[in-house]
């Protein structure tokens, strides 16, 4: 057996996290023909590179088909209710930085607050007799946020991309939306609630509590834990 | 742990004794329409209940319980009065604790009858208390319409009146309402810069989506006149503050209710039919001396409640939901009726429990 650690396949989140652990003394890297998802890890011993879409990572640590993974707690936090009993957190990584944020169109002058909201909705669904309409990809941890601040009248409809054209596109009147620097949103005409804030998300080292560890998995993680904790 | 034909055999027992007491059989789908679920309930019933899905019927729920299914079957054609009883799973989503069952057997009781509700109500409480006792439960009573009648006749605007209603079943968006009405929490400055702004419209970008500016303008309006209003206050306030508190034995927190009415006049109906319910329970051999009676329970649970409310639960076993719960539901009548309504009150009981309960002694 060896250790190991899922890494995003594609992209930023992937140079980012092989500088990362470049930092580190560890060199990560792919090998064989671009379009070939096939990694090497030098450096270390015992430890095997798996790349994977950055949203397969929190179910392969949950199922121990991986001992350890890299990618944003939002992802972790929205497709893992169970979370804290199956993962540790081993290292925040200082990129991928996100908010998970309420977002409502600039026009509402009137709704500044989750309170605010709550009311408009009441309002919105008496005139229009539907429930207002919030577009999302992050269902759980939405409603559970709306849920926990007492609104209502809401109704979540599913958005996995280009979430922020859904107002102006009259599919949904609001949304809840990953953003980093708030740019997209102000270019869409839409604003962040004052208390909007549901998950500040960035890049992180997870550990897998289920995975099977044979002794020399053990000695692994201790050597890369050292390095990296 | 019971397994599954023990539990089958004792809710079709159960199921028998409603039988006796005069209910017809009736059994309902296991896939729901999603959509008035969610027009019920809201979103928050997505955490609750499993939602499929097909091209043909769009988005379906395995029923997360029996009352909505039976209440529109007899609302199309059932015939006054009635009584039914049914034994089925429903399925429940879990995504906090592993420990609660997806799926579990419900028996339940449902009357619709308009004859006289105090006895009605008096009729499924004995009778689940019947079907219960031996397990040594403790049972819990309230009724959810002394506080919505309390809310109905407070002295401020009827914005006001109705934003509370509607959070009636979220407690704590209740209370942070009344905080704000009564001007115990400050006003946030975004709120108070719009209230004083000449052109709140500024900086708005783009008229974007279907909510317009009209309806921006209407609700700052509403603001507005809701800063000119004076702050709910005074004896009122205090005296629907200490309702929600109430809890005692059903004598005791009656005679504390009476004397709450004295500011909060329009909930006396409403204790009137408490008062009647207690004697119609006494009547069916109800020790009411000692029952427990809290005037805001049942508030949390799904919101089709607006009467009286029960539960029976087991002590020293909080890690165990409730064995029977049930209530009235009037109001459901009337959204499921079109155009027509019934008084309703019934409940439900869950065998599994029962038989645990029964090993664990």
């Amino acid at each position: 057996m060896t250790l190991k650690l899922g890494v995003p396949s594609k992209g930023r989140l992937m140079e980012k996290t092989f500088d990362w652990f470049a930092e580190r003394g560890i060199a990560l890297s792919r090998t064989g023909s671009d379009r070939e998802y096939a990694g090497a890890v030098e450096g270390i011993e015992g430890i095997a590179l798996v790349l994977l879409s950055a949203g397969e990572v929190p179910r392969e640590l949950a199922a121990g088909r991986i001992h350890l993974g890299v990618t944003g707690t939002d992802l972790i936090h929205e497709k893992l209710a169970l979370w804290q009993s199956q993962l540790a957190e081993v290292a925040p990584m200082g990129f991928g930085h996100a908010d998970l944020v309420i977002a409502v169109p600039r026009l509402w002058a009137d709704v500044d607050t989750l309170d605010d909201l709550d009311a408009a909705a009441a309002a919105f669904r008496a005139r229009h007799g539907y429930r207002l309409r919030i577009a999302t990809k992050y269902h759980r941890l939405t409603r559970e946020f709306l849920q926990g601040a007492g609104v209502a009248d809401y109704a979540l409809v599913d958005s996995q991309g280009a979430t922020e054209g859904t107002v102006k596109n009259e599919t949904a009147e609001a949304i809840a939306d990953i953003t980093s620097s708030g740019e997209t949103l102000r270019a869409n005409h839409l604003k962040i609630l004052a208390d909007g804030l549901i998950l500040q998300s960035q890049a992180t080292l997870w550990q897998s509590l289920v995975a099977e560890y044979a002794p020399e998995d053990r000695k692994a993680l201790a050597a890369l834990l050292e390095r990296v904790g | 742990m019971a397994t599954r034909a023990e539990v089958l055999a004792r809710a079709a027992a159960l199921r028998s004794v409603f039988e006796r007491a005069g209910a017809l059989t009736v059994e309902t789908p296991i896939l729901q329409p999603a959509e008035l679920l969610l027009d019920l309930y809201g979103e928050d019933i997505r955490a609750r209940a499993y939602v499929t899905s097909d091209a043909l019927r769009g988005e379906q729920m395995l029923r997360p319980d029996f009352t909505v299914p039976v209440v529109q079957m007899h609302m199309a054609q059932g015939a006054e009065p009635a009584r039914y009883t049914y034994a089925g799973e429903v399925f429940r989503r879990q995504e906090s604790d592993a420990g609660r069952a997806n799926e579990y057997m419900q028996v339940g009781y449902e009357v619709f009858d308009r004859a006289d509700v105090a006895a009605a109500d008096a009729e499924v409480f004995a009778l689940f208390s019947e079907v219960v006792a031996g397990l040594g439960l403790r049972a819990a009573t309230g009724d959810i319409g002394i506080l919505m009648a309390a809310v109905a006749g407070l002295e401020t605007t009827e914005a006001r009146r109705a934003a509370l209603m509607r959070h009636i079943w979220r407690p704590k968006r209740f209370r942070a309402l009344i905080d704000r009405f009564a001007g115990r929490t400050p006003v946030p400055p975004t709120r108070a810069a719009l209230l004083a702004s000449d052109d709140p419209f500024a900086d708005i970008g783009a008229d974007i989506g279907v909510r317009t500016r009209e309806e921006v303008e209407a609700r700052i309006e509403t603001l507005r006149a809701d800063a000119a209003s004076p702050p709910l206050g005074g004896a009122q306030l205090a005296a629907l503050e200490a309702l929600a508190e109430v809890r005692g034995p059903s004598p005791v927190a009656l005679k504390r209710l009476d004397r709450l009415a004295g500011d909060l006049p329009t909930i006396r109906p409403a204790l009137e039919r408490t008062r009647a319910r207690l004697a119609a329970m006494e009547a069916r051999g109800i020790d009411t001396a000692t029952l427990d009676f809290e005037a805001s329970y049942g508030r949390t649970s799904m919101e089709y409640y607006d009467g009286f409310v029960f539960g029976f639960y087991a002590p020293g076993r909080d890690d165990l939901p409730a064995v029977a719960t049930g209530g009235r539901y009037d109001a459901l009548t009337r959204r499921l009726g079109n155009g027509s309504e019934i008084p309703a009150v019934g409940g439900v009981l869950r065998p599994g429990l029962m038989i645990l309960l029964e090993a664990g002694s």
